[in-house]
Protein backbone atom coordinates (compact mmCIF):
# COMPACT_ATOMS: atom_id res chain seq x y z
CA UNK A 1 0.00 0.00 0.00
CA UNK A 2 2.82 2.18 0.92
CA UNK A 3 5.21 0.90 -1.13
CA UNK A 4 4.07 1.18 -4.70
CA UNK A 5 3.63 5.22 -4.35
CA UNK A 6 7.13 5.52 -2.79
CA UNK A 7 8.39 3.67 -5.31
CA UNK A 8 6.85 5.98 -8.28
CA UNK A 9 7.91 9.09 -6.62
CA UNK A 10 11.12 8.27 -5.72
CA UNK A 11 11.70 7.23 -10.12
CA UNK A 12 9.70 10.60 -10.28
CA UNK A 13 12.85 12.62 -8.65
CA UNK A 14 15.52 10.32 -10.39
CA UNK A 15 13.84 11.00 -13.70
CA UNK A 16 13.31 15.11 -12.94
CA UNK A 17 15.77 18.42 -12.76
CA UNK A 18 16.43 20.01 -8.96
CA UNK A 19 13.24 21.71 -8.55
CA UNK A 20 11.11 18.55 -9.23
CA UNK A 21 13.40 16.52 -7.02
CA UNK A 22 12.38 18.44 -3.97
CA UNK A 23 8.93 18.40 -4.62
CA UNK A 24 9.13 15.25 -5.59
CA UNK A 25 10.67 14.78 -1.64
CA UNK A 26 7.96 16.66 -0.34
CA UNK A 27 5.50 14.15 -1.50
CA UNK A 28 7.49 11.06 -0.62
CA UNK A 29 6.98 12.74 2.83
CA UNK A 30 3.27 13.73 3.17
CA UNK A 31 2.94 9.87 1.68
CA UNK A 32 5.26 8.66 4.36
CA UNK A 33 2.78 10.87 6.79
CA UNK A 34 -0.20 9.41 5.04
CA UNK A 35 1.11 6.01 5.57
CA UNK A 36 2.05 5.91 9.07
CA UNK A 37 -1.45 6.56 10.20
CA UNK A 38 -2.60 3.84 8.44
CA UNK A 39 0.08 1.32 9.89
CA UNK A 40 -0.46 2.96 13.55
CA UNK A 41 -4.10 2.22 13.33
CA UNK A 42 -4.03 -1.03 11.61
CA UNK A 43 -1.21 -2.96 14.11
CA UNK A 44 -1.14 -6.27 11.49
CA UNK A 45 0.50 -4.05 8.91
CA UNK A 46 2.91 -2.92 11.53
CA UNK A 47 3.91 -6.46 12.32
CA UNK A 48 4.56 -7.07 8.93
CA UNK A 49 6.73 -3.89 8.25
CA UNK A 50 8.61 -5.43 11.26
CA UNK A 51 8.49 -8.70 9.62
CA UNK A 52 10.56 -7.34 7.07
CA UNK A 53 13.12 -5.39 8.93
CA UNK A 54 11.58 -1.91 8.18
CA UNK A 55 10.82 0.40 10.27
CA UNK A 56 8.34 2.93 10.52
CA UNK A 57 9.60 6.19 8.41
CA UNK A 58 10.98 9.15 10.26
CA UNK A 59 8.84 11.85 8.58
CA UNK A 60 10.11 14.67 10.72
CA UNK A 61 13.64 15.90 11.22
CA UNK A 62 14.97 16.52 15.25
CA UNK A 63 14.99 20.17 14.64
CA UNK A 64 10.79 20.21 13.70
CA UNK A 65 9.25 20.32 16.70
CA UNK A 66 11.02 24.09 17.57
CA UNK A 67 10.11 24.80 14.43
CA UNK A 68 6.32 24.70 15.47
CA UNK A 69 7.34 26.20 18.69
CA UNK A 70 9.05 29.05 16.91
CA UNK A 71 5.82 29.23 14.89
CA UNK A 72 3.54 29.16 17.13
CA UNK A 73 5.63 31.66 19.72
CA UNK A 74 5.67 34.12 16.51
CA UNK A 75 1.91 34.14 16.11
CA UNK A 76 0.86 34.46 19.55
CA UNK A 77 3.74 37.66 19.39
CA UNK A 78 1.94 39.06 16.39
CA UNK A 79 -1.45 39.03 17.90
CA UNK A 80 -0.24 40.86 21.02
CA UNK A 81 1.55 43.23 19.09
CA UNK A 82 -1.30 43.60 16.76
CA UNK A 83 -3.67 44.27 19.72
CA UNK A 84 -1.21 46.56 21.03
CA UNK A 85 -0.99 48.87 18.41
CA UNK A 86 -4.61 49.23 18.24
CA UNK A 87 -4.66 49.98 21.94
CA UNK A 88 -1.82 52.34 21.20
CA UNK A 89 -3.68 54.25 18.59
CA UNK A 90 -6.81 55.00 20.44
CA UNK A 91 -4.12 56.37 23.12
CA UNK A 92 -3.99 59.34 24.64
CA UNK A 93 0.07 59.58 23.47
CA UNK A 94 -0.74 58.60 19.54
CA UNK A 95 -3.46 60.67 19.65
CA UNK A 96 -2.53 64.09 21.47
CA UNK A 97 -5.60 63.93 23.69
CA UNK A 98 -5.19 65.83 27.36
CA UNK A 99 -1.76 66.97 25.93
CA UNK A 100 -0.68 70.50 26.78
CA UNK A 101 1.30 72.30 24.28
CA UNK A 102 4.19 74.86 24.96
CA UNK A 103 2.64 77.95 24.08
CA UNK A 104 4.48 81.33 23.25
CA UNK A 105 1.84 82.88 25.95
CA UNK A 106 0.46 80.66 28.60
CA UNK A 107 -3.03 81.65 27.47
CA UNK A 108 -5.87 80.83 29.95
CA UNK A 109 -9.20 79.78 28.45
CA UNK A 110 -10.14 78.85 32.07
CA UNK A 111 -9.80 82.73 32.72
CA UNK A 112 -11.52 84.03 29.84
CA UNK A 113 -14.43 81.92 29.19
CA UNK A 114 -15.04 80.36 32.67
CA UNK A 115 -13.89 83.37 34.81
CA UNK A 116 -14.69 86.35 32.39
CA UNK A 117 -17.28 84.63 30.79
CA UNK A 118 -16.36 86.32 26.86
CA UNK A 119 -17.88 84.46 24.46
CA UNK A 120 -15.70 82.04 21.91
CA UNK A 121 -16.79 84.45 19.00
CA UNK A 122 -15.06 87.50 21.09
CA UNK A 123 -11.49 85.95 19.55
CA UNK A 124 -12.59 83.37 17.06
CA UNK A 125 -14.12 85.53 14.90
CA UNK A 126 -14.74 83.73 12.03
CA UNK A 127 -16.39 80.43 13.22
CA UNK A 128 -19.83 81.46 12.02
CA UNK A 129 -18.62 82.24 8.35
CA UNK A 130 -15.23 80.54 8.09
CA UNK A 131 -14.10 76.74 7.73
CA UNK A 132 -11.62 77.96 9.94
CA UNK A 133 -12.69 79.58 13.76
CA UNK A 134 -10.31 82.00 13.65
CA UNK A 135 -7.12 82.87 15.52
CA UNK A 136 -7.64 86.19 16.95
CA UNK A 137 -4.79 88.38 15.91
CA UNK A 138 -2.54 90.29 18.53
CA UNK A 139 -4.88 93.43 18.79
CA UNK A 140 -7.69 91.58 19.85
CA UNK A 141 -5.55 90.57 23.04
CA UNK A 142 -4.62 94.07 23.09
CA UNK A 143 -8.07 95.17 22.82
CA UNK A 144 -8.23 94.53 26.75
CA UNK A 145 -4.31 94.13 27.83
CA UNK A 146 -3.60 97.61 26.69
CA UNK A 147 -4.77 98.31 29.80
CA UNK A 148 -4.80 95.12 31.89
CA UNK A 149 -1.61 93.63 32.99
CA UNK A 150 0.33 96.37 30.70
CA UNK A 151 3.96 95.21 32.03
CA UNK A 152 3.00 91.46 32.84
CA UNK A 153 6.70 89.13 31.86
CA UNK A 154 3.88 86.42 30.79
CA UNK A 155 2.58 89.23 28.17
CA UNK A 156 5.80 89.84 26.77
CA UNK A 157 5.50 88.13 23.71
CA UNK A 158 2.00 89.83 22.80
CA UNK A 159 3.36 93.13 22.97
CA UNK A 160 6.63 92.57 21.32
CA UNK A 161 4.01 90.80 18.68
CA UNK A 162 2.31 94.06 18.35
CA UNK A 163 5.08 96.53 18.82
CA UNK A 164 6.81 94.22 15.52
CA UNK A 165 3.83 93.29 13.73
CA UNK A 166 4.67 89.51 14.10
CA UNK A 167 2.36 87.27 14.62
CA UNK A 168 2.47 85.28 18.24
CA UNK A 169 3.45 81.80 17.19
CA UNK A 170 0.72 79.16 18.51
CA UNK A 171 1.12 75.90 18.54
CA UNK A 172 -2.18 74.45 17.42
CA UNK A 173 -3.97 72.21 19.05
CA UNK A 174 -7.31 70.84 17.78
CA UNK A 175 -6.34 69.43 13.95
CA UNK A 176 -7.48 67.17 11.81
CA UNK A 177 -5.46 65.50 8.39
CA UNK A 178 -5.05 67.31 5.60
CA UNK A 179 -7.14 64.67 4.21
CA UNK A 180 -10.14 66.34 6.56
CA UNK A 181 -12.16 69.20 5.11
CA UNK A 182 -13.73 70.60 8.39
CA UNK A 183 -15.78 73.41 8.05
CA UNK A 184 -16.41 74.78 11.30
CA UNK A 185 -19.36 77.74 10.16
CA UNK A 186 -21.83 74.35 8.76
CA UNK A 187 -21.42 73.11 12.25
CA UNK A 188 -21.99 76.19 14.33
CA UNK A 189 -24.88 77.25 12.21
CA UNK A 190 -26.68 73.98 12.42
CA UNK A 191 -25.88 74.27 16.57
CA UNK A 192 -23.22 71.27 16.86
CA UNK A 193 -21.99 72.89 20.41
CA UNK A 194 -18.20 74.09 20.76
CA UNK A 195 -18.19 72.35 23.39
CA UNK A 196 -19.08 68.84 21.81
CA UNK A 197 -15.66 68.41 19.51
CA UNK A 198 -13.74 70.86 22.05
CA UNK A 199 -14.68 69.88 25.43
CA UNK A 200 -15.19 72.30 28.67
CA UNK A 201 -12.29 75.20 27.47
CA UNK A 202 -13.76 76.65 30.16
CA UNK A 203 -12.31 74.77 32.85
CA UNK A 204 -8.72 74.38 30.59
CA UNK A 205 -6.18 76.30 32.62
CA UNK A 206 -3.40 75.29 29.37
CA UNK A 207 -5.59 74.25 26.30
CA UNK A 208 -5.29 70.74 25.69
CA UNK A 209 -7.25 68.81 22.69
CA UNK A 210 -9.90 67.28 24.30
CA UNK A 211 -11.27 64.83 21.76
CA UNK A 212 -8.72 62.20 20.12
CA UNK A 213 -10.31 63.58 16.37
CA UNK A 214 -10.80 60.16 15.17
CA UNK A 215 -13.11 59.38 11.68
CA UNK A 216 -15.26 56.97 14.32
CA UNK A 217 -15.61 60.38 16.43
CA UNK A 218 -16.95 62.68 13.58
CA UNK A 219 -18.84 59.27 12.40
CA UNK A 220 -20.91 59.03 15.58
CA UNK A 221 -22.49 62.22 15.17
CA UNK A 222 -22.84 62.23 11.34
CA UNK A 223 -24.35 58.79 11.65
CA UNK A 224 -27.11 60.58 13.97
CA UNK A 225 -26.79 64.03 14.21
CA UNK A 226 -30.33 64.67 16.36
CA UNK A 227 -28.39 64.10 19.63
CA UNK A 228 -26.24 66.62 18.97
CA UNK A 229 -27.70 69.11 17.69
CA UNK A 230 -28.72 72.29 19.78
CA UNK A 231 -30.49 75.72 19.79
CA UNK A 232 -27.86 78.08 17.58
CA UNK A 233 -27.89 80.74 19.89
CA UNK A 234 -26.71 79.23 22.50
CA UNK A 235 -23.59 76.92 20.53
CA UNK A 236 -21.25 78.68 22.34
CA UNK A 237 -22.56 77.36 25.45
CA UNK A 238 -20.28 75.26 27.76
CA UNK A 239 -22.65 73.88 30.35
CA UNK A 240 -25.44 71.75 29.12
CA UNK A 241 -25.93 69.38 32.13
CA UNK A 242 -29.08 70.71 32.79
CA UNK A 243 -30.05 69.77 29.00
CA UNK A 244 -28.80 66.81 29.50
CA UNK A 245 -30.57 66.41 32.91
CA UNK A 246 -34.32 67.75 31.21
CA UNK A 247 -33.90 65.56 28.36
CA UNK A 248 -37.69 64.79 28.00
CA UNK A 249 -38.26 68.89 27.98
CA UNK A 250 -36.49 68.75 24.23
CA UNK A 251 -36.66 65.27 23.03
CA UNK A 252 -37.83 65.71 19.37
CA UNK A 253 -35.75 69.02 19.34
CA UNK A 254 -32.86 67.32 17.21
CA UNK A 255 -35.41 65.34 15.70
CA UNK A 256 -37.09 68.18 14.30
CA UNK A 257 -34.41 70.09 13.57
CA UNK A 258 -32.66 67.32 11.65
CA UNK A 259 -36.02 67.75 9.71
CA UNK A 260 -36.08 71.44 9.28
CA UNK A 261 -32.55 71.30 8.32
CA UNK A 262 -32.93 69.23 5.85
CA UNK A 263 -30.00 66.94 7.32
CA UNK A 264 -29.92 63.56 5.58
CA UNK A 265 -28.24 61.42 8.33
CA UNK A 266 -28.01 58.43 5.48
CA UNK A 267 -25.62 60.83 2.91
CA UNK A 268 -23.51 62.55 5.87
CA UNK A 269 -21.39 59.56 5.98
CA UNK A 270 -20.50 59.57 2.23
CA UNK A 271 -16.73 59.86 1.79
CA UNK A 272 -17.06 63.45 0.06
CA UNK A 273 -18.63 64.91 2.74
CA UNK A 274 -15.46 65.18 4.26
CA UNK A 275 -12.90 64.33 1.93
CA UNK A 276 -12.35 65.63 -1.34
CA UNK B 1 14.40 33.80 -1.41
CA UNK B 2 16.73 35.61 1.24
CA UNK B 3 16.65 38.74 -0.64
CA UNK B 4 12.89 38.56 -1.42
CA UNK B 5 12.34 38.45 2.79
CA UNK B 6 15.39 41.82 2.37
CA UNK B 7 12.85 43.58 -0.15
CA UNK B 8 9.57 43.03 2.15
CA UNK B 9 11.60 44.61 5.36
CA UNK B 10 12.47 47.29 3.62
CA UNK B 11 9.22 47.84 2.15
CA UNK B 12 7.92 48.15 5.92
CA UNK B 13 10.49 50.19 7.05
CA UNK B 14 9.32 52.65 4.12
CA UNK B 15 5.65 52.63 5.32
CA UNK B 16 7.07 54.00 8.87
CA UNK B 17 8.06 57.22 6.80
CA UNK B 18 3.94 57.01 5.22
CA UNK B 19 2.07 59.66 7.26
CA UNK B 20 -1.15 58.64 5.34
CA UNK B 21 -1.16 62.11 3.82
CA UNK B 22 -1.50 63.92 7.02
CA UNK B 23 0.67 66.33 6.16
CA UNK B 24 -0.07 67.57 2.30
CA UNK B 25 1.62 70.30 0.60
CA UNK B 26 -1.01 72.80 1.09
CA UNK B 27 -1.42 75.20 4.02
CA UNK B 28 -3.37 74.95 6.71
CA UNK B 29 -4.62 78.28 8.02
CA UNK B 30 -2.29 80.35 9.80
CA UNK B 31 0.37 78.01 8.60
CA UNK B 32 4.29 78.79 8.66
CA UNK B 33 5.41 79.28 5.30
CA UNK B 34 8.89 79.75 3.84
CA UNK B 35 7.61 81.00 0.94
CA UNK B 36 7.70 84.57 2.11
CA UNK B 37 10.25 86.52 3.78
CA UNK B 38 7.35 86.61 7.21
CA UNK B 39 6.99 83.44 7.07
CA UNK B 40 3.24 83.87 7.23
CA UNK B 41 1.17 81.58 4.75
CA UNK B 42 -1.57 84.00 5.49
CA UNK B 43 -0.39 87.48 3.91
CA UNK B 44 -1.99 90.75 4.15
CA UNK B 45 -3.85 92.48 1.21
CA UNK B 46 -0.94 94.84 -0.32
CA UNK B 47 -1.87 98.54 0.98
CA UNK B 48 -4.23 100.18 -1.43
CA UNK B 49 -6.15 97.60 -1.61
CA UNK B 50 -9.80 97.58 -1.95
CA UNK B 51 -12.19 94.87 -0.76
CA UNK B 52 -14.91 93.63 -2.57
CA UNK B 53 -17.33 94.36 0.05
CA UNK B 54 -15.88 97.75 0.24
CA UNK B 55 -18.94 99.35 -1.21
CA UNK B 56 -21.79 97.45 0.34
CA UNK B 57 -19.67 98.02 3.67
CA UNK B 58 -19.59 101.69 2.91
CA UNK B 59 -23.59 101.37 1.84
CA UNK B 60 -24.41 99.73 5.05
CA UNK B 61 -22.58 101.53 7.50
CA UNK B 62 -24.38 104.65 6.23
CA UNK B 63 -27.78 103.72 6.05
CA UNK B 64 -29.86 102.82 9.12
CA UNK B 65 -31.75 99.59 8.65
CA UNK B 66 -35.86 100.07 10.18
CA UNK B 67 -36.30 99.05 13.37
CA UNK B 68 -37.47 94.75 13.56
CA UNK B 69 -37.59 92.30 16.12
CA UNK B 70 -34.95 90.63 14.05
CA UNK B 71 -32.68 93.39 14.23
CA UNK B 72 -32.89 93.39 18.24
CA UNK B 73 -32.50 89.56 18.41
CA UNK B 74 -29.11 90.36 16.20
CA UNK B 75 -28.17 92.86 17.95
CA UNK B 76 -28.40 91.55 21.77
CA UNK B 77 -26.63 88.38 20.30
CA UNK B 78 -23.31 90.75 19.12
CA UNK B 79 -23.94 92.87 22.23
CA UNK B 80 -23.52 89.86 24.40
CA UNK B 81 -20.00 88.89 22.34
CA UNK B 82 -18.77 91.98 21.95
CA UNK B 83 -19.55 94.23 24.20
CA UNK B 84 -21.33 92.39 27.49
CA UNK B 85 -17.83 91.94 28.89
CA UNK B 86 -17.29 95.43 29.78
CA UNK B 87 -20.60 97.09 29.27
CA UNK B 88 -22.49 94.41 31.32
CA UNK B 89 -25.72 92.87 29.77
CA UNK B 90 -27.34 95.65 30.77
CA UNK B 91 -24.95 98.49 29.72
CA UNK B 92 -24.34 99.97 33.23
CA UNK B 93 -20.96 99.84 32.43
CA UNK B 94 -20.32 96.97 35.07
CA UNK B 95 -18.84 93.68 33.41
CA UNK B 96 -16.44 91.31 34.29
CA UNK B 97 -13.53 92.82 32.80
CA UNK B 98 -13.76 96.40 34.60
CA UNK B 99 -14.09 94.61 37.28
CA UNK B 100 -10.57 93.15 37.03
CA UNK B 101 -9.19 96.93 36.60
CA UNK B 102 -10.39 98.01 32.96
CA UNK B 103 -11.26 101.35 33.27
CA UNK B 104 -15.23 101.65 33.66
CA UNK B 105 -17.22 102.18 30.54
CA UNK B 106 -19.58 105.37 30.69
CA UNK B 107 -23.50 103.79 31.54
CA UNK B 108 -25.56 103.61 28.60
CA UNK B 109 -28.13 105.33 30.83
CA UNK B 110 -26.42 108.50 31.64
CA UNK B 111 -28.09 111.54 30.48
CA UNK B 112 -25.48 112.36 27.74
CA UNK B 113 -25.77 109.07 25.73
CA UNK B 114 -28.92 108.40 26.25
CA UNK B 115 -29.49 111.57 23.34
CA UNK B 116 -26.47 110.51 21.72
CA UNK B 117 -28.54 108.14 19.31
CA UNK B 118 -27.65 104.66 17.51
CA UNK B 119 -25.33 106.42 14.76
CA UNK B 120 -23.20 107.52 17.50
CA UNK B 121 -23.07 103.68 18.68
CA UNK B 122 -22.48 102.88 15.27
CA UNK B 123 -19.11 105.07 15.09
CA UNK B 124 -17.90 104.07 18.46
CA UNK B 125 -17.84 100.60 17.57
CA UNK B 126 -16.41 101.53 13.94
CA UNK B 127 -13.47 104.32 15.40
CA UNK B 128 -13.06 103.18 18.59
CA UNK B 129 -13.46 105.72 21.64
CA UNK B 130 -10.86 106.31 24.17
CA UNK B 131 -9.52 103.19 25.52
CA UNK B 132 -12.29 101.12 23.71
CA UNK B 133 -10.40 100.00 20.72
CA UNK B 134 -12.29 99.74 17.11
CA UNK B 135 -14.50 96.65 16.49
CA UNK B 136 -14.65 97.47 12.72
CA UNK B 137 -12.47 94.15 12.21
CA UNK B 138 -15.02 92.15 14.67
CA UNK B 139 -18.46 93.34 13.84
CA UNK B 140 -19.69 94.03 10.39
CA UNK B 141 -21.34 97.06 9.39
CA UNK B 142 -25.39 95.67 9.65
CA UNK B 143 -24.30 94.30 12.80
CA UNK B 144 -22.88 97.73 14.66
CA UNK B 145 -26.90 98.97 13.86
CA UNK B 146 -28.02 96.05 15.10
CA UNK B 147 -25.86 96.67 18.14
CA UNK B 148 -26.89 100.08 18.46
CA UNK B 149 -30.54 99.41 17.81
CA UNK B 150 -30.46 97.01 21.00
CA UNK B 151 -28.29 99.69 23.11
CA UNK B 152 -31.41 101.69 22.76
CA UNK B 153 -33.85 98.99 23.65
CA UNK B 154 -31.70 98.48 26.74
CA UNK B 155 -32.03 102.45 27.26
CA UNK B 156 -35.86 102.28 26.74
CA UNK B 157 -35.83 99.23 29.15
CA UNK B 158 -34.17 100.99 32.28
CA UNK B 159 -36.24 104.31 31.65
CA UNK B 160 -39.46 102.83 31.03
CA UNK B 161 -42.50 103.65 33.28
CA UNK B 162 -45.16 101.48 34.45
CA UNK B 163 -47.65 102.59 32.06
CA UNK B 164 -45.62 101.64 29.32
CA UNK B 165 -46.43 97.78 30.23
CA UNK B 166 -49.36 96.01 29.54
CA UNK B 167 -51.73 94.33 32.83
CA UNK B 168 -50.00 91.26 32.62
CA UNK B 169 -46.68 92.18 32.42
CA UNK B 170 -47.40 94.71 35.38
CA UNK B 171 -48.40 92.16 37.25
CA UNK B 172 -45.76 89.44 36.34
CA UNK B 173 -43.59 92.41 37.65
CA UNK B 174 -45.50 92.67 40.90
CA UNK B 175 -44.93 88.84 41.60
CA UNK B 176 -40.83 89.62 41.25
CA UNK B 177 -40.35 88.21 37.86
CA UNK B 178 -38.53 89.81 35.49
Amino acid sequence: MFQPAQVRLSQKCWNNSEARLLEAEFRVCAGGAFARVRFSSHPHEKEHFRAKGRDVPQIFTASADTRLRAVLALLALMLIAALAFLKYQDSAYATLRDWVRHQPVPFSHEHHVGGLGIDCRYCHTSVEEDASAGLPPTHICMTCHSQLWTSAPMLAPVRQSLAEGNPLEWQRVARVPDYVYFNHSIHIQRGVACVECHGRVDKMPLMKRAKAFQMQFCLDCHRDPAPNLRPPDQVTRMDWSSWKQNSSEHEDYGRLMVKAYGIQPSKLDDCSICHR
Amino acid sequence: MMRRYLTMLFALLALSACDEMNQQPRYDSYEESPLFRDGKSLQSAPPGTVSRNARADAEALLNRPPMTSALLERGRERFEIYCRPCHDASGYGNGTVPARGFPKPPSFHSARLRLAGPAYFVSVITDGHGVMYSYADRVAPADRWAIAAYILALQRSQSATLDALTAAERQKLAKGGS
